[in-house]
C-alpha cells in the first residue's frame, strides 16, 4: 500500500466521521437567546455625538439586561447576544450594516445609529423588515409624515417646530416683560440639523414680533467662530441663538467669552448639555440655554443619572440620554408583555402601551411622546442643565439675563 | 472696521501655518507625504490634555514632555516602518506612492488606538482663554500665543535650514538626494532627522491648537488636509512659504467670513489654492523643477 494510498483512506475516514457528526440533530428549543444588533457611528463626524448620548446607553442596558439574566420571555430569563458594527458616519455604510444584521446575523432586533441623517437612511430597511426603530438622536419635522410611511418608526425627540415653538414662548414672555429687545442674531450650521431649525425658527421668530438683526450660516467643522460672534455683538440684539454641534458650540461660546459678549438671552446648539460643557467653561456656564434640560427633583433620573456616571465615569448628555434610556426601557418592557419575538406585536405594544420608566408613567401619542413629558429647553442653573420650556409643573423658571463672563 | 478680520485672520493663519510646518519637512526633505500627520497632532494634543488634566501640568510645560516623546515616536517610525520603503524604491515617485500607502494605514493605527484609549467623545479644555486688547482689536492670549509660536518657530528653523551647515546639508537633500551622497552627506541620517523634526513640529502644533479647539480621535484627517494645502501653496520644502501660505489662508477665509458669507470659506480657500497652483505650480517660494 503506497503512502498517497493511505493518506487518501485517513482523509475520507476523517471526512465521513465529519459529515456524521455534522448530520446529528441539534436539540430544538423554542428561543435560546435574543440577538440584538446595531450599527453605530464610532468612527467619523458623528462619533462624538454617539458616544455621549447613545453608546453609554446601549452599553448600561446590555449590562442591566445580562446582570438579571436576559430578557424575561415566556417566564423565564433568555440570555441576549450583541452583534455590532460601526457605519463610520456614513449613510451607505450604515445602510449596509443594517441588511447585515438583519440578512445575515439574523438579529431578533435593532436598535438606531445615531443622527438624524442616518437614522432617515435606515429607515426603509427597518420599515421592510418590520423592525421597531425607536430613534432618540434625530430632529425632524417629518417625524409625523415618516410615521405614516414607517409605523414602525418611533421619534423620540419629536420635531424642530416644537423646540422653537417653546423657545419663542420663552422669548416672547420675557419681551413682554420688557426684558429683552425684538431683536434677535441667529447662526446655524449648514446641515440638516441647523437648517431644519434655523427655518423653524425664523418663521417661529417672526410671527411672534421678533426682527432677525443677524441670520447667517456657517459650513460644518468651523471652529474660528470670531467673524460671527463679532456680527452678533454689533447686531444690539438682546437675543443670541445658535443651532449648533459640539465643536462649533464651544468655540461660540469660547470666542463670545473672549469677546465679553454676553447678551440677555444666550442659546447655543448640541453639546452645551454635555459633560463637557461645565468641563470647559466651569461656573461660566451658568444661564447657557440650549435644547434638553431635566428636572433637578425627579428621582428617577437622578438615578438613572448616577448608574450612568458609575459606568462611564462621566455624566450623561443633559437632552438626548434620558430618552434614550427611556425608548430602551420600553423595548424590554414591550418585549416581555409580548412574550415572544413577533416584531409586529412589539410594534403594536409600543405604540399603545404605558410604560415605566425614569421619566415616570410613559404613553406614546401617534408614535412620539407628548408635549409635557420632558423639557424641551433647559438652561444651566446652579450647575445643572435644568429644564425650563414649555411651561409645566416640573419647569424652572429661566434666569435673564444671562450672567457676564467672569 | 478692517483691523479686526485683519488681526483675526492673521492669528488664524498662523495656526496654520503651525500646524503645516511639520509636513513641509516632511514632504519637502524626507520626501515622505505622511498621511497620518493629523493623527500625531492630535495624539499631541490628547497626551497634553491628560498631562493637564491628571497631572496638573501645564500645557507650556507639556510641551517639554509631548514635542520629544513626537521626535524619537516619529524618528522610530522613520526607521522602523519608512526606510524599507526608501531603501527599495527606484524612484523618487515610486517613494511617494509607496509614502502614502504606509502612512495612509499608520493613519488608522493610530486613530485607532486613540480611540481605544480615549473613545470617540469630544475634549476640550480652556488654556489662556484671555482676551487680549491689540490695536483695539480682542484677540484670545491662546491664539496669539500660537501666531507667536508659528512665527519664532517659522524664522528659526529658516535660518536654521539657510544659515547652518546641517541645515544645508538638508537642503541638499531635498534637492537632490543622490547627488547630496556624492558629497558625504548621509541622506538617510538626515532625511530621518527632517521626518522626526517635522513630527516634533506637528506635535508643537498639536499642543497649542489644543488649548482652543475641542478634538475628538477624528479630525486628524481635517488638519492633514489643511496642512497639504498650506504646504504645496507655500513651496514644499519652504518654511517661509508655509508661513506665508498659512498667513493668506487664515486672512482669505477670514475676509470672506466677514464680508460675504461664512459659508463660502471652503471655496475660497480652494480658489485662492487653485489661482496659486495656476499661477505658480511650484507655490509661492518653490523653485521650479529642473
Amino acid at each position: 500500500m503506497t503512502r498517497r494510498t493511505i493518506l487518501a483512506t485517513a482523509l475520507a475516514a476523517g471526512l465521513v466521521g465529519s459529515l456524521s457528526l455534522l448530520a446529528a440533530p441539534l436539540p430544538a428549543f423554542a428561543q435560546d437567546k435574543i440577538k440584538i444588533g446595531y450599527a453605530i457611528s464610532k468612527t467619523g463626524p458623528n462619533a462624538g455625538g454617539a458616544n455621549i448620548t447613545q453608546i453609554p446607553n446601549y452599553q448600561l442596558w446590555f449590562k442591566e439586561l445580562n446582570d438579571k439574566g436576559g430578557l424575561m420571555i415566556g417566564g423565564k430569563r433568555v440570555p441576549i447576544e450583541v452583534v455590532e458594527y460601526d457605519d463610520r458616519s456614513n449613510s451607505e455604510e450604515a445602510v449596509r450594516a443594517v441588511e447585515r444584521l438583519i440578512t445575515q446575523d439574523k438579529v431578533d432586533l435593532l436598535l438606531p445609529p445615531w443622527g438624524t441623517g442616518l437614522n432617515l437612511a435606515v429607515g426603509p430597511v427597518f420599515n421592510k423588515h418590520g423592525y421597531p426603530q425607536l430613534t432618540f438622536s434625530a430632529v425632524t419635522d417629518q417625524a409625523p409624515a415618516l410615521v405614516k410611511r414607517w409605523p414602525n418608526s418611533f421619534w423620540f425627540l419629536g420635531t424642530s417646530v416644537q423646540y422653537i415653538d417653546a423657545l419663542v414662548e420663552l422669548l416672547s414672555k420675557q419681551q413682554k416683560a420688557g426684558k429683552i429687545n425684538a431683536n434677535v442674531a441667529m447662526i446655524s450650521v449648514a446641515d440638516g440639523f441647523g437648517i431644519d431649525l434655523s427655518k423653524a425658527a425664523r418663521d417661529g421668530l417672526t410671527k411672534a414680533g421678533f426682527k432677525l438683526a443677524m441670520d447667517k450660516s456657517y459650513p460644518v467643522g468651523t471652529q474660528d467662530m470670531s467673524p460671527l460672534i463679532s456680527e452678533a455683538q454689533r447686531s444690539g440684539a438682546d437675543t443670541f441663538i445658535a443651532f449648533s454641534y459640539p465643536p462649533d458650540t464651544v468655540a461660540i461660546n469660547d470666542q463670545a467669552k473672549v469677546a465679553s459678549f454676553a447678551p440677555k438671552v444666550m442659546f447655543t446648539g448640541v453639546g452645551t448639555g454635555f459633560p463637557l460643557f461645565p468641563q470647559r467653561f466651569g461656573a461660566n456656564a451658568e444661564g447657557i440655554m440650549s435644547l434638553g434640560g431635566w428636572d433637578p427633583n425627579n428621582a428617577g433620573t437622578a438615578e438613572y443619572r448616577k448608574k450612568h456616571v458609575a459606568m462611564h465615569s462621566r455624566d450623561p448628555d443633559y437632552w438626548g440620554s434620558q430618552l434614550g434610556y427611556v425608548s430602551l426601557q420600553m423595548l424590554e418592557q414591550a418585549v416581555e408583555r409580548v412574550g415572544k419575538i413577533d416584531r409586529a406585536a412589539i410594534v403594536k405594544e409600543l405604540q399603545t402601551g404605558t410604560f415605566d420608566t425614569v421619566l415616570g408613567k410613559f404613553k406614546l401619542v401617534d408614535n412620539m411622546p407628548p408635549k409635557g413629558t420632558y423639557a424641551y429647553i433647559g438652561q444651566w442653573q446652579n450647575g445643572f442643565f435644568t429644564g425650563v420650556a414649555p411651561a409645566g409643573a416640573n419647569m424652572k423658571e429661566m434666569v435673564i439675563p444671562k450672567p457676564a463672563w467672569k | 472696521m478692517f483691523l479686526e478680520p485683519l488681526l483675526t485672520g492673521i492669528t488664524l493663519g498662523g495656526m496654520y501655518a503651525l500646524v503645516a510646518m511639520g509636513l513641509t519637512l516632511q514632504y519637502g526633505v524626507a520626501r515622505i507625504m505622511n498621511l497620518s500627520y493629523g493623527e500625531i497632532l492630535v495624539a499631541a494634543a490628547f497626551g497634553v490634555f491628560w498631562l493637564f488634566t491628571a497631572a496638573g501640568l501645564n500645557p507650556l510645560l507639556g510641551l517639554a514632555v509631548v514635542v520629544p516623546a513626537a521626535l524619537v515616536i516619529s524618528w522610530l517610525i522613520y526607521r522602523i516602518l519608512l526606510l524599507p520603503l526608501v531603501r527599495r524604491a527606484k524612484t523618487r515617485d515610486a517613494l511617494e506612492v509607496d509614502s502614502i500607502l504606509a502612512t495612509f494605514g499608520l493613519l488608522f493605527v493610530v486613530q485607532g488606538v486613540m480611540l481605544v484609549i480615549f473613545g470617540g467623545a469630544y475634549y476640550s479644555y480652556s488654556f489662556l482663554a484671555i482676551p487680549v486688547n491689540v490695536f483695539g482689536v480682542t484677540i484670545a492670549a491662546n491664539r496669539l500665543l500660537a501666531l507667536a509660536f508659528a512665527a519664532v518657530i517659522g524664522l528659526g528653523l529658516y535660518l536654521g535650514l539657510t544659515r547652518t551647515r546641517a541645515g544645508t546639508a538638508l537642503r541638499a537633500v531635498a534637492v537632490d538626494p543622490v547627488s547630496a551622497q556624492l558629497v558625504a552627506i548621509d541622506v538617510r541620517s538626515a532625511a530621518a532627522i527632517a521626518f522626526a523634526l517635522g513630527g516634533g513640529l506637528v506635535a508643537s502644533g498639536g499642543v497649542l491648537v489644543s488649548m482652543f479647539l475641542t478634538f475628538n480621535a477624528n479630525i486628524g484627517v481635517v488638519f492633514t488636509m489643511k496642512a497639504l494645502i498650506v504646504v504645496i501653496m507655500g513651496g514644499v520644502g519652504n518654511m517661509l512659504g508655509a508661513l506665508v501660505a498659512g498667513l493668506i489662508l487664515g486672512l482669505t477665509e477670514t475676509f470672506v467670513a466677514t464680508w460675504i458669507d461664512p459659508g463660502l470659506t471652503l471655496a475660497a480657500t480652494y480658489t485662492i489654492f487653485l489661482i496659486i497652483l495656476l499661477v505658480r505650480p511650484q507655490g509661492l517660494f518653490g523653485r521650479s523643477g529642473r
